[in-house]
């Protein structure tokens, strides 16, 4: 039977940021994301405050008097270096790991010896001592089952009562008794399933299905005559069958990840330079269908730890947009330049991958042209429409766009005021400490 | 005959080292030097056994100046060293970090200066002192 765990890291944002402010600690504090000023990660504090995700700064920012919160701008250089480092040490649970987004991963385990409870209770011990960033791990028989464990793991951490509290921090399905797997599922309700949102979830609620439990019940060709196919996989999947393939599985929430282990160790740049286009481009694609922008483009090349006779190298690199786009050759384009900067040649690469981050609604931007799924025809008929506006209005349109692009880099800057120092990534803005 | 040989060391290692064998080996019979490869070294390898658990930082302060920290010099920090008495350490107290000797003995910890116009510090009630990381190295750079 298969074994999959989920690594997630808490509050990531927040937890990278408070490695190196130590006076943040046990205070409510948001990350704001660039573009619109929503709160995009919130510690447990600003959470209790009833603090909602991507809740917007102007409707918050009171609490900056009243409770004490603190605001911070993004700070993606760092969250990217955090983040190629929990994974280092979250790669050392199992094989094959597949990282999901920014925080979360997921490693097989089969064929593993030994409690696996304790594995990832020491792993995660590591990753705590190593970049203090606290996670927790789920472990169950599909991908669905341990996304659920690990909302277990992490609830019955954050919230005690509300799970019991021998499974905080690390939630192992398959090593609990059917009952206590059925009260767990019984204690969860439906929303919470991987990929099951707010609208399926409310559908569910009104037909009566009120729990995982009452999911895990279905029949899965009745789950597919009513709702979809991706809902048939997820029943199938909570019970027990492996449905969701890396390419059909719901997508991350806040940023889109395309990663994926090679079949065989990759040396050439040419290689690597089809595949990193391969994921941008599905990358883009997936950004498209949820009508979205990316503004910042993420790339890391890897070898694998498993192959201890191999040299070892990570190496990842984030590019900030001109603009936040989901134009694939602009992306593809950024995407392609990080990787000549981190491409070192003589080492066999595992893996790789493209995660767009600094997600935001299409809608929101003033350069919405929807550019389509192939490039080169939307590269056209951009083209077409500039032309006809062009000739219609005359030069001043085209003004108006080169305003707004002249406009960004300075918004930006202003919008980065409550950034951190780039810790990790920069010599010149590394954290002093007084002795 | 001799030839010059030049090796890509195994497809493992970086590029940017490629090595040579030191002088010339006599082609046609093996070479007792067949094995024996000369690598560019490799600093960060040499300072810490941990890269992805290790983290640069400034110190500031004459607190160490024994152990010849100036303002500015560069202290690797390495969180994933069991510290030990007598170790460099960063340690967190409350909101703040310090860098200090460290110091155990019959279960009570201090942290210590290198420099005698500074007081231990003996964690007092309610305090919260965790020890972040040991540091490996001190890196101090010269006017050049």
């Amino acid at each position: 039977m298969t074994v999959l765990a989920l690594v997630d890291g808490n509050n990531f944002y927040v937890s990278c940021e408070r490695m190196f402010r130590p006076d943040l600690l046990g205070r409510p504090v948001v990350v704001l994301s660039n573009n619109d000023g929503c709160a995009i990660a919130r510690s447990n504090e600003a959470k209790d405050l009833g603090i909602k995700m991507g809740a917007p700064w102007f409707q918050i920012r009171h609490m900056e008097e009243s409770a004490g919160l603190v605001a911070l701008s993004a700070n993606f250089e760092l969250y990217g270096d955090m983040s190629d480092r929990m994974m280092t040490f979250a790669s050392a649970l199992g094989h094959h790991q597949e990282i999901y987004s920014i925080d979360e991963c997921f490693l097989d385990l089969g064929g593993i010896p030994g409690d696996l409870v304790l594995r990832s209770h020491k792993i995660r011990s590591r990753i705590l001592r190593a970049t203090k960033i606290p996670t927790c791990v789920g472990i169950g028989p599909t991908k669905t089952l341990a996304k659920l464990a690990n909302h277990i793991a992490k609830t019955a951490e954050r919230k005690p009562g509300s799970y019991p509290s021998h499974l905080a921090q690390v939630c192992h399905l398959g090593a609990i008794s059917d009952p206590e797997r059925r009260s767990l599922l019984q204690a969860t309700e439906v929303g919470e399933v991987w990929g099951v949102g707010r609208r399926i979830g409310a559908q569910l609620q009104e037909a009566g299905i009120r729990t995982v439990w009452d999911l895990a019940q279905m029949n899965p060709s009745v789950a597919r005559q009513r709702w979809s196919v991706v809902l048939e996989k997820t029943v199938r999947e909570l019970q027990g069958t492996p449905c969701f393939t890396f390419e059909d599985q719901p997508p991350p929430k806040q940023q889109i990840a395309c990663t994926r282990s090679f079949g065989h160790p990759v040396t050439d740049l040419v290689e690597l330079q089809e595949a990193i286009t391969a994921f941008a481009c599905r990358a883009a694609e997936k950004l498209r269908q949820q009508d979205g922008h990316a503004g910042v483009v993420m790339v890391f090349i890897r070898t694998s730890p498993f192959r201890q006779q191999d040299a070892q190298y990570s190496g990842y690199r984030l590019f900030k947009l001109l603009e936040p786009t989901s134009d694939s050759a602009k992306i593809t384009q950024g995407a392609l330049a990080v990787l000549q900067t981190i491409y070192k040649p003589g080492f066999n690469y595992a893996k790789a991958g493209v995660m767009l981050m600094e997600l935001s609604p299409a809608s929101q931007h003033q350069f919405s042209l929807d550019l389509g799924p192939e490039p080169d025809e939307s590269r056209g008929r951009l083209m077409t429409a500039m032309d006809a506006l062009n000739k219609r209005f005359g030069k001043g349109t085209l003004a108006l766009g080169t305003a707004g692009v002249a406009n960004a880099p300075k918004q930006w800057a202003m919008k980065q005021g409550r950034r951190t120092p780039r810790y990790t990534t920069r010599w010149d803005e590394l954290l002093t400490v007084k002795c | 005959m001799h030839a010059n040989v030049l090796s890509i060391a195994k497809s493992t290692t970086d590029l940017s080292k490629v090595s040579y064998y030191p002088g010339a080996i006599p082609a046609g019979f093996p070479s007792p030097a067949e094995d024996f490869v000369v690598e560019q070294l490799d600093l960060e390898a040499e300072l810490t056994k941990h890269p992805r658990a290790t983290y640069y930082v400034r110190l500031v302060g004459d607190s160490l100046r024994e152990l010849g920290v100036v303002d500015g010099t560069l202290a690797v920090v390495d969180c994933l060293q069991r510290p030990k008495s007598g170790h460099v350490v960063i340690a967190r107290i409350d909101a703040d970090f310090t860098c200090k000797v460290l110091q155990i003995r019959n279960g009570q910890m201090k942290l210590k200066a290198a420099n005698p116009t500074y007081p231990d510090i003996v964690p007092k009630e309610g305090q919260t002192v965790e020890i972040i990381g040991v540091v490996t190295a001190l890196i101090r750079k010269l006017p050049v």
